[in-house]
């Protein structure tokens, strides 16, 4: 349980998708610009990372590992992970439309985010550095735990830029400079973390 | 089998069955879609323009559908499809008058001169940033073709340095009203009517300095009509097209020659 809720903490914080691993960072700068845009495509981003982590993995030990086509996992994810997306936007619009209303465009938008293939191949290189203690239950709590990460620094990042537009920015820093520079000021507070699980709970 | 037989042949594989688990998807899942809708938006012209104030023609067809909109607003369709839709929904027919777009400046080349050469971004948009704009009249048409570009009907030009509208194929969609910086577009009825082609609302002295065919408020036009349909406000003639009959009255008095018979 103790190590569950590290590799948890670990996914939000130390290990953050996108302020640490700078994975997924276009919907990032493009879906930040207002707080309820950004947590309905951290919810849709969270939902399809810890369903394609469970749906690749099996696939990756039990189908291409025993062959010898490990090679082919960038492409079998990603074939995995769009048709995921379709499903679940054909789900949802059948049986909850208000969730599909107010992910709107962001669902169809997850299925070439980077950040959740990088979930997908790295929970892999974690299996492999450690197999007896990261196995595939851990592997899915990482990735919601990589999704709520995701959540975190959207709902984050933006404040921050609902701050920016209020501000009276010189010309040349208006628009994306200015986002660059606060994206990477928020990438660099989140070094502070550093340690911080491992320190805590001793994984 | 070889490795990159196998190799293919799973990937083929996944590829297949996710199609066909999306198709089966897609079947069993579909969402009924709205019978009226369909139907409504299948009337519509399908130009996306968004005169109507919805966001292209699906939302006006949704809006109309559920009741939230009345026939009438497309400019494009006309009055033709405003009744075609008001007869399948069951509502009041619609009586529409055609508008279409007119440009109120005759400032061409030879009869209004540049004050300096602009050598910027080629939008009149941006021209009209640079100290009022480049022109010498600071109402006048700056002949970028910031309307040109707005338009998709090819219903409008610049020659000689003005815009003009090609009646024939304007459609009053209203983007080039939007487009021009120096607000010299507007929608008019189409009918027998007087149209003022100026758009300065300087005094008579400075307008005489600065073109040789602007509006200098000289009242003759609002004197002669008898049907009270012409009115000078800050040195500019505006004819009230509700109360023109198009006798063209205003037309021969006009010293300026800048009122128009339209229609």
């Amino acid at each position: 349980m103790k190590q569950l809720l590290a590799i948890f903490l670990a996914a939000i914080l130390t290990e953050n998708y996108i302020l640490e691993k700078f994975l997924g960072i276009c919907p990032f700068l493009g879906v930040s610009k207002n707080r309820k845009n950004a947590i309905g495509m951290s919810v849709a981003v969270t939902l399809v990372m810890v369903i394609s982590t469970a749906v690749t993995w099996p696939i990756y030990y039990n189908i291409l590992v025993p062959n010898g086509l490990d090679y082919l996992e960038t492409i079998v994810f990603i074939l995995v992970i769009a048709v995921l997306v379709q499903l679940i936007e054909t789900t949802l619009k059948k049986y909850i439309p208000s969730l599909y209303n107010a992910l709107g465009v962001y669902l169809p938008l997850i299925t070439t985010n980077c950040a959740v293939l990088g979930v997908t191949m790295l929970v892999l290189d974690k299996h492999t550095a450690n197999p007896a203690s990261f196995g595939y239950g851990q592997a899915l709590v990482n990735a919601f735990g990589a999704g709520i990460g995701f959540l975190v620094a959207m709902v984050m990042f933006s404040g921050v830029r609902e701050r920016i537009e209020m501000n009276d920015v010189p010309k040349f820093w208006k628009g994306l400079p200015i986002t660059l520079v606060a994206a990477s000021l928020t990438a660099v507070s989140f070094l502070g973390f550093q340690g911080l699980v491992t320190g805590m709970l001793g994984y | 089998m070889n490795e990159i037989t196998f190799a293919i042949v799973l990937v083929t594989g996944i590829g297949l069955l996710s199609g066909i688990i999306l198709s089966l998807a897609s079947v069993f899942m579909a969402v009924p879609k709205d019978e009226k809708e369909e139907k409504v938006r299948a009337m519509l012209p399908g130009a996306n323009c968004g005169a109507c104030g919805f966001s292209g023609c699906d939302g006006y067809a949704h809006a109309l559908a559920s009741g939230k909109a009345k026939p009438g607003l497309c400019t494009v369709g006309g009055a033709k499809v405003a009744n075609d839709i008001a007869a399948y929904l069951g509502a009041e027919t619609v009586k529409m008058v055609p508008h279409v777009s007119v440009v109120h400046c005759l400032g061409s080349n030879d009869n209004t001169v540049d004050r300096a050469d602009y050598e910027g971004i080629e939008t009149c948009a941006a021209a009209a940033q640079v100290a009022g704009s480049p022109t010498l009249c600071h109402y006048g048409c700056i002949g970028l073709g910031d309307c040109v570009k707005a338009c998709a009907y090819d219903a409008l030009s610049v020659r000689n340095g003005v815009a003009m509208v090609e009646p024939e194929n304007c459609v009053a969609c209203g983007k080039c009203v939007a487009a021009c910086p120096k607000h010299l577009l507007s929608l008019v009825p189409v009918k027998k009517q007087a149209v003022v082609l100026c758009s300065s609302c300087e005094k008579g002295a400075a307008v005489m300095k600065v073109c040789k065919v602007g509006c200098i408020g000289c009242m003759r036009c609002e004197k002669t009509c008898k049907y009270d349909a012409i009115h000078v406000t800050d040195f500019l003639a505006h004819v009230d097209s509700e109360k023109c009959v198009g006798c063209g009255e205003c037309v021969s008095v006009c010293p300026r020659h800048i009122i128009a018979l339209k229609g």
